[in-house]
C-alpha cells in the first residue's frame, strides 16, 4: 500500500448521481478524498484476496452464506487477461462495485435495499437547510453503504435496515420486505427485529406521525383483512376447474398451446355472466309464468340438430316470451272491456325486462372484455422480441415438466437459434432486385388468390341462400313432409362451416408457395386471411337477416326464425370441429405413422382453432336477443370443445416447432375478439333494436 | 410463512429434491435452482422446507418480476461470479439447446450468438453482464413472467 494504484477508471454511473458539477475551488479536494477511498478498498481487497486464496485452495469458491463483507468474491486475477484493456487493479475496484456484488452477497442486497430506502425516505422528506450537495467529500454527498468501510459487517446492515424499514408505514414496510430477493430465514430475521423493535417505539416520536394506540389497532384491523383475503384468494385458486388439466397440458405443450385452453377459459366465463343475467330476469320468470301457447309438437332427435320443431314454441326462442306485464291478471283479457281484478303490487313488465337484460348483459361483457384487453396490452408491451439477448433468457420454459417434452423443447430452440442465426447473416447481405421484384409479384398473386376466394365464397352463400329461399317456398306449397322440410335448414349452416373448414387449408397451401420470410408474420398473414373470409361471410348473413328476405314458416315470428338460424349455424360449427379434430389430427397421425413411417405427428394449429372460437363466440353474441337461452348452448359447446380439444391433443398432437409469442398472439386474439366480433354484433343488435324494429304481429299468444 | 418454530429439527429436513421433486427433474437447470436456493452450510446443495418454499415463492404468479429476474440471473450465473461472462453463457446455451450432440450449435454459431447477444445487452461494455443490464434486457420482454413460472 505504499503508492495508489494507477487506475483507468470506467466508474459505472451510479444511479444515485444527480450529474452535479463540482465547483472547480473544491476540485482537488475531491481528488483527494476519493483517492483515499479507493485506497480504503484496494486495501481491504488485498487483505480480503489473501483470505480468498486461501480458501480456495481449500474448498469449493465461495457460498452465498457466507455473510461476511471481506469475502465477497470476485473474479480471479488471472481472467484479466481476457480483458486486456483493464488492469488487474482496476478490475479488483470493478468486482466490488455494487453492480457485480448484488448478484451474489447477502450483504450487498441488504445495502442496496437499505439504499434505496434511504433515497425513499430523503425524497419524501424536505430538502436539509444545509445543502450538502456542494460538499467535496462524496462520502456525504451520496452516502452509499456499500463503500462505507466501517460498516463492513452484516450485521451491522441488517440494524441499518431495520432501522430504515421502521421509518416507513407497515403497510410499505411489508410491501419492501415481499419485494426484497432475499430467503425466507432472512426476512424472519428481520421481521423478528422489526416487531421487537416496534413495541417500545410506540413511546418515541416519530417524524413520520406519532404511534397512538387508535391506528396501532387500525393496523391489526387491516393486515388482519388481508390476511383473510389472502387465505380467501388461496381458496378460490384451489377451486379454479381444471387447474390439473391445464398444468399438465402446459407441462407437455408449454405456454403457446395453453394459450389456446385458457382463451376458451375465457370465453367461458363471459358466457356464463351473460347466462346468469338472463336466466335470473328473464328465462325463470317465463318459466313460472307460462303463455298459454299453442300445442307443442312431438319431440323427435332432429330438433337437437334444427332447433326447430319441439323446440319452437319453447324457452329457447324469442316467440315464447309474452309481450305483456307477466302477472297482470288482466293481461290476457280483451282490449277495450275493463278488468275488475286490481293491479299487481309489483307489476312485471316483459318486454321491457327482455330488452333491459340484453343490454345488462352486453354491457357487463363489454365491460370484461375491454378489461381483459387492456390487461393483455399492459402484460404485452415491449420490444420486438427476435432480439437473441431476450431470445436466450427467455427462451426456457420452467411450465414444461415432462421429460420428453423437455428434450423437444431443447431441440426446439436449438432449431430456432439457429434459424434466427442464419436470418441474419442472410438479413446483412441484402437481396437483389430481381428476387425483390419476383418476391413482391408472388405476395400481390396470393393476396389475389385469397381475396378472390373470399369472394367467391361470399357469392356461393348469397346463391345459395336464395335457392333455399324458394326451395322451401316450394316445399311449402306442395305441403311435403317434416323431415323433409327440416332437412333442407341444414344446407345453408352446412355449406358455410364447410367453407369455413376448407378454406384454411387453402391458405396454408398458399402460405407454403408464399414463403415469407419470417414466420411471425405468415402467423398474422394467416390469422388475417381466414379472419376476413369469416367477417365477409358472417356479415353477408346479417344483412340477409335484416333485410327479412328469409322467412322460415306462417307460424313463427321473423325472430324466432333468426334465433333458429343461429341455433342451426353454431350446432353445425361444433359438428364440423368435431370432424375436422378427428381428420386432421387422429386420421392423420395413423396414416404419418403406418403410411410413411414417421415419428413427427400433425401439430395443434393454434391460430386456426382461437379463430374458430371467435367465431362461434360471434354467432352466439348476434342471437342472444333472439335467442335467449344461446349463451347456455354456447357454454355446454365449450365444455364440450375443451374436452375433446385436449383429449386429441393428448393423444394426436407433439408441441409447437414454430415460435409463437405467447403474449403478443394472445393480446391479438382478445383484441380481435373484442373490437370487430363484439362491436360488430353489438352494432348488428343495435341496428336491429333502432330501425323501428315492430315485433311481429302474426302470432297468438307469443311475444311476436 | 408465519409459524416461528417448526416441530422437527431443521437438519431432519433436509432433502435431495432434484431427483424427488417432479416437477424439476426434467429441468435443465435443476442443479443450479438447488445452488441458488439452497442456505445449507455444507454446500451439498440440498434444501430444507423453507428453501423450497423460497423457490415456489420466487417462481409464483405473486413474485414481482424484478425478484424474477434476481433469482434468474443467479441461476444463469454458472460460476457465481456475479456476472454473465462468455463462459456462462456459453453454459446457459448448451443447457438450453439439450445435452444431445446433435442439437448443439457448433463453434462458430456459438460465437455469432454470444457476440450478438453481449452486443444487444452489455451497455457498459465490458464484456459481461451484471444484474441490472439482465433486469434490463429481461423487462423488455412480455414472455418473461410467464415463462418463468412453476404450477404446482
Amino acid at each position: 500500500m505504499s503508492q495508489p494504484p494507477s487506475i483507468t477508471l470506467h466508474v459505472l454511473e451510479s444511479p444515485e448521481s444527480d450529474g452535479q458539477e463540482p465547483s472547480p475551488d473544491n476540485e482537488r479536494a475531491l481528488h483527494t478524498s476519493f483517492h483515499q477511498l479507493i485506497l480504503e478498498q484496494s486495501s481491504l481487497l488485498e487483505a480480503g484476496l489473501e483470505m480468498e486464496l486461501r480458501e480456495r485452495d481449500r474448498e469449493s469458491p465461495a457460498r452465498l452464506a457466507i455473510p461476511d463483507a471481506s469475502a465477497m468474491g470476485w473474479r480471479e486475477p488471472g481472467q484479466g487477461e481476457e480483458h486486456p484493456s483493464y488492469s488487474s487493479a482496476s478490475l479488483q475496484i470493478l468486482a466490488s462495485m455494487p453492480s457485480r456484488t448484488i448478484g451474489r452477497s447477502l450483504g450487498a442486497i441488504i445495502s442496496q435495499y437499505c439504499n434505496r430506502m434511504a433515497q425513499l425516505r430523503r425524497r419524501s422528506s424536505r430538502p436539509p437547510l444545509q445543502q450538502l450537495y456542494r460538499t467535496a467529500r462524496p462520502s456525504l454527498r451520496h452516502y452509499d453503504l456499500e463503500s462505507d468501510p466501517s460498516r463492513a459487517t452484516l450485521e451491522d446492515k441488517r440494524s441499518l435496515l431495520v432501522k430504515e424499514l421502521l421509518s416507513v408505514s407497515p403497510n410499505q414496510c411489508s410491501h419492501m420486505l415481499l419485494t426484497m430477493p432475499l430467503s425466507l430465514a432472512e426476512k424472519r430475521i428481520l421481521r423478528r427485529r422489526l416487531n421487537g423493535q416496534r413495541g417500545p417505539l410506540r413511546q418515541h416520536t416519530h417524524s413520520w406521525a406519532p404511534f397512538s394506540s387508535c391506528a396501532w389497532s387500525k393496523v391489526c384491523v387491516i393486515l388482519g383483512c388481508r390476511g383473510l383475503w389472502y387465505r380467501l384468494l388461496s381458496l378460490l385458486r384451489t377451486a379454479q376447474p381444471w387447474h390439473y388439466a391445464l398444468k399438465q397440458i402446459g407441462g407437455r405443450f408449454g405456454s403457446s398451446v395453453l394459450s389456446y385452453f385458457l382463451f376458451l377459459k375465457t370465453l367461458l366465463m363471459f358466457n356464463f355472466f351473460s347466462f346468469l343475467i338472463l336466466l335470473v330476469f328473464v328465462v325463470v320468470l317465463q318459466a313460472v309464468y307460462p303463455p298459454a301457447s299453442v300445442s307443442p309438437q312431438p319431440f323427435t332427435g332432429l330438433e337437437l340438430l334444427t332447433g326447430a320443431g319441439y323446440f319452437t314454441h319453447s324457452l329457447l326462442y324469442y316467440g315464447y316470451y309474452s309481450n305483456v306485464t307477466l302477472n297482470d291478471p288482466c293481461s290476457s283479457s280483451p282490449e277495450g272491456s275493463t278488468c275488475p281484478l286490481a293491479a299487481p303490487l309489483l307489476p312485471y313488465n316483459m318486454p321491457l325486462a327482455y330488452l333491459f337484460s340484453v343490454g345488462v348483459s352486453f354491457l357487463v361483457t363489454c365491460i370484461l372484455l375491454v378489461y381483459s384487453v387492456s390487461r393483455s396490452f399492459r402484460e404485452s408491451v415491449g420490444s420486438s422480441p427476435e432480439d437473441l439477448a431476450i431470445k436466450v433468457f427467455c427462451a426456457w420454459d420452467f411450465k414444461v415438466t415432462q421429460r420428453r417434452s423437455v428434450k423437444l423443447r431443447c431441440e426446439n430452440i436449438c432449431t430456432q437459434l439457429k434459424e434466427l442465426l442464419v436470418e441474419q447473416r442472410s438479413l446483412s447481405r441484402s437481396r437483389s432486385c430481381c428476387q425483390w421484384l419476383g418476391h413482391c409479384t408472388v405476395t400481390l398473386l396470393a393476396w389475389a388468390l385469397a381475396l378472390g376466394s373470399v369472394l367467391g365464397c361470399a357469392l356461393a352463400v348469397h346463391y345459395i341462400s336464395q335457392h333455399m329461399h324458394v326451395v322451401q317456398q316450394e316445399q311449402r306449397a306442395r305441403a311435403s313432409g317434416r323431415w323433409q322440410r327440416e332437412a333442407i335448414l341444414l344446407v345453408l349452416p352446412l355449406v358455410v362451416s364447410l367453407l369455413n373448414a376448407l378454406m384454411p387449408h387453402l391458405y396454408n397451401l398458399l402460405a407454403m408457395w408464399e414463403k415469407q420470410d419470417s414466420p411471425v408474420t405468415r402467423v398474422y398473414v394467416a390469422v388475417c386471411r381466414n379472419f376476413i373470409l369469416k367477417t365477409t361471410v358472417l356479415s353477408l348473413l346479417c344483412f340477409q337477416w335484416l333485410s327479412r328476405s328469409v322467412t322460415c314458416t306462417t307460424e313463427e315470428c321473423w325472430e324466432t326464425c333468426v334465433g333458429q338460424e343461429l341455433y342451426r349455424f353454431m350446432v353445425m360449427d361444433l359438428i364440423f370441429t368435431l370432424l375436422d379434430t378427428l381428420f386432421g389430427e387422429l386420421i392423420c397421425r395413423l396414416i404419418l405413422e403406418k403410411r410413411l413411417k414417421t415419428k413427427p405427428r400433425p401439430e395443434f394449429d393454434i391460430a386456426r382453432n382461437v379463430l374458430e372460437l371467435i367465431y362461434g363466440q360471434t354467432l352466439t353474441w348476434l342471437g342472444i336477443l333472439f335467442a335467449p337461452l344461446l349463451p347456455a348452448v354456447q357454454m355446454l359447446k365449450l365444455l364440450l370443445l375443451f374436452y375433446i380439444k385436449k383429449s386429441s391433443l393428448m393423444w394426436n398432437c407433439q408441441a409447437p416447432s414454430k415460435p409463437w409469442q405467447t403474449s403478443r398472439m394472445s393480446t391479438v386474439f382478445i383484441t380481435l375478439l373484442c373490437f370487430p366480433s363484439f362491436v360488430g354484433a353489438a352494432a348488428f343488435l343495435s341496428y336491429t333494436i333502432w330501425s323501428g324494429w315492430k315485433p311481429s304481429t302474426n302470432q297468438g299468444r307469443g311475444g311476436c | 410463512m408465519g409459524g416461528s418454530a417448526s416441530l422437527l429439527p431443521r437438519d431432519a429436513l433436509r432433502a435431495d429434491i432434484p431427483e424427488q421433486a417432479g416437477d424439476l427433474a426434467a429441468n435443465p437447470f435443476q442443479h443450479r435452482i438447488c445452488h441458488v436456493f439452497s442456505t445449507s452450510e455444507t454446500g451439498d446443495d440440498s434444501m430444507s422446507f423453507e428453501d423450497f418454499l423460497d423457490m415456489l415463492s420466487a417462481f409464483s404468479d405473486s413474485a414481482t418480476s424484478e425478484i424474477k429476474s434476481h433469482y434468474a440471473f443467479r441461476i444463469f450465473d454458472f460460476d457465481d461470479d456475479g456476472t454473465l461472462d462468455r463462459k456462462d453463457l456459453e453454459q446457459l446455451v448448451n443447457c438450453l439447446t439439450g445435452q444431445g450432440e446433435e442439437s448443439r450449435l457448433n463453434s462458430a454459431e456459438m460465437e455469432q450468438l454470444i457476440q450478438n447477444i453481449l452486443e444487444e445487452s452489455d451497455i457498459d461494455k465490458d464484456g459481461t453482464i451484471n444484474l441490472s443490464e439482465f433486469q434490463h434486457i429481461v423487462s423488455r420482454s412480455p414472455d418473461f413472467a410467464s415463462s418463468f413460472k412453476i404450477i404446482l
